[in-house]
């Protein structure tokens, strides 16, 4: 059987995809998984960067598909955790170079290694999107409460259920629950009641999620902000467990945070 | 995030620097990351130039890019069999009866700076 596939994806770009990968990918290795988080946008690569693994890079997935190398040779293995590798992507190659049927072929040679396979998948809904969503069991879909990234969310989650993906849960990412308390963005309520799909966590805005990329330690690793905390989280959901959705202190207000009690039923 | 800093050694620069610095050195590699396919055409074409001028063995021909850290050097290796001298005395004479424009050479280096804002 091996290891689950899961892409993380979005449609609009820029609302967290690849931060979520390597957080999520750093909690699961964390919790003692085997993960290999792949980059798949060809071209534009920057799983690397945000993980800190760029020096290390020496092959990427199209040398292994057009076997210029062994798989083994393009894994980038992360030293400050046991069992996570990067598959980056090639950065002088366009997405055409590969295609659906090659990306599910890389996944399945990559299952029996590991337990999780994490897709940073490209924005947009084109053959970026359609690779990386091939080889994938299940989705993660990254929004942020604003409304071009939740309409965006809703092309891509009517693509991934037509294409049998399940289950499809939604990264609500850059909350602000000062600016929901004060109802000047939407709210978790407000997004699913929208895209009508299952929640796996919520994500504040967080300054730290900047200083992490800039020195490419994901958050994850030292798990001391408010973001890092929500990504370790979801992770611990995507492993079954039970864990409440984060409380933050604005939410105290009665009549929010008595919504979300009926709502998640804690 | 502090214990990390120590760990891996960024002692206490500012993360904005250690972004500028890790862009720095992967944008030196982007830039001058070369495509297979350009790579082939390119190693085409100066087949097609260096066999005006002499005989070269093409099937041990090698040719890559060689980064380190701040620099990035084109390595060619190209086995010469013979040179065709009465062809490149020819050649040299075409080129000095060619009118070259006296403003060449200040356009060839602008093309190599914009080059680099591909």
């Amino acid at each position: 059987m091996g290891a689950r596939v899961i892409v993380i994806t979005s449609g609009k770009g820029g609302v967290g995809k690849t931060t979520s990968t390597a957080n999520i990918a750093v909690a699961l290795a964390k919790a003692g998984k085997r993960v290999v988080a792949v980059d798949t946008d060809i071209g534009l690569r920057n799983l690397d960067m945000v993980m800190g693994l760029e020096s290390r890079v020496v092959y990427n997935f199209i040398d292994v598909i057009e076997k210029n190398c062994k798989l083994t040779q393009a894994l980038v293995r992360d030293k400050r955790v046991e069992n996570l590798y990067l598959l980056p992507a090639a950065q002088t190659r366009t997405k055409d170079a590969v295609s659906p049927a090659q990306m599910a072929e890389l996944c399945s040679q990559l299952r029996p290694d590991f337990d999780f396979v994490l897709l940073d998948c490209p924005a947009g809904i084109e053959g970026g999107f359609k690779n990386a969503a091939a080889g994938a069991d299940e989705a993660l879909v990254v929004t942020t409460p604003e409304v071009p990234a939740v309409r965006d969310a809703d092309r891509i989650i009517g693509m991934l259920e037509s294409m049998g993906k399940s289950p499809i849960r939604l990264v609500i990412n850059r909350f602000r629950a000062i600016m929901v308390q004060n109802n000047e963005m939407l709210s978790q309520e407000d997004i699913l009641d929208v895209l009508s799909i299952k929640l796996i966590g919520i994500v504040p805005e967080d300054d730290s999620v900047i200083k992490a990329a800039n020195r490419g330690e994901p958050l994850t690793f030292a798990q001391e902000s408010p973001a890092a905390q929500a990504y370790a989280n979801i992770a611990a959901r995507i492993l079954g467990e039970n864990v409440p959705l984060l409380q933050w202190d604005s939410y105290r207000s009665k009549g929010l945070f008595s919504s979300l009690k009926k709502m998640f039923g804690f | 995030m502090d214990f990390f800093r120590k760990f891996f050694g960024g002692g206490d620069t500012p993360s904005a620097k250690a972004a500028k610095e890790r862009l720095r050195i992967v944008l030196i590699h982007d830039r001058t990351d070369i495509s297979p396919q350009l790579l082939e055409s390119l190693r085409v074409e100066m087949i097609a130039v260096l066999t005006k001028y002499m005989d070269i063995d093409e099937s041990k021909i090698e040719m890559d890019l060689d980064h380190d850290e701040s620099a990035v050097a084109l390595v060619a290796n190209i086995p010469v069999l013979r040179i065709k001298r009465g062809a490149s005395d020819t050649l040299a004479d075409d080129l000095t009866d060619a009118k070259i424009p006296p403003h060449t050479e200040s356009l060839r280096n602008q093309n190599i700076r914009s080059r680099r804002r591909r």
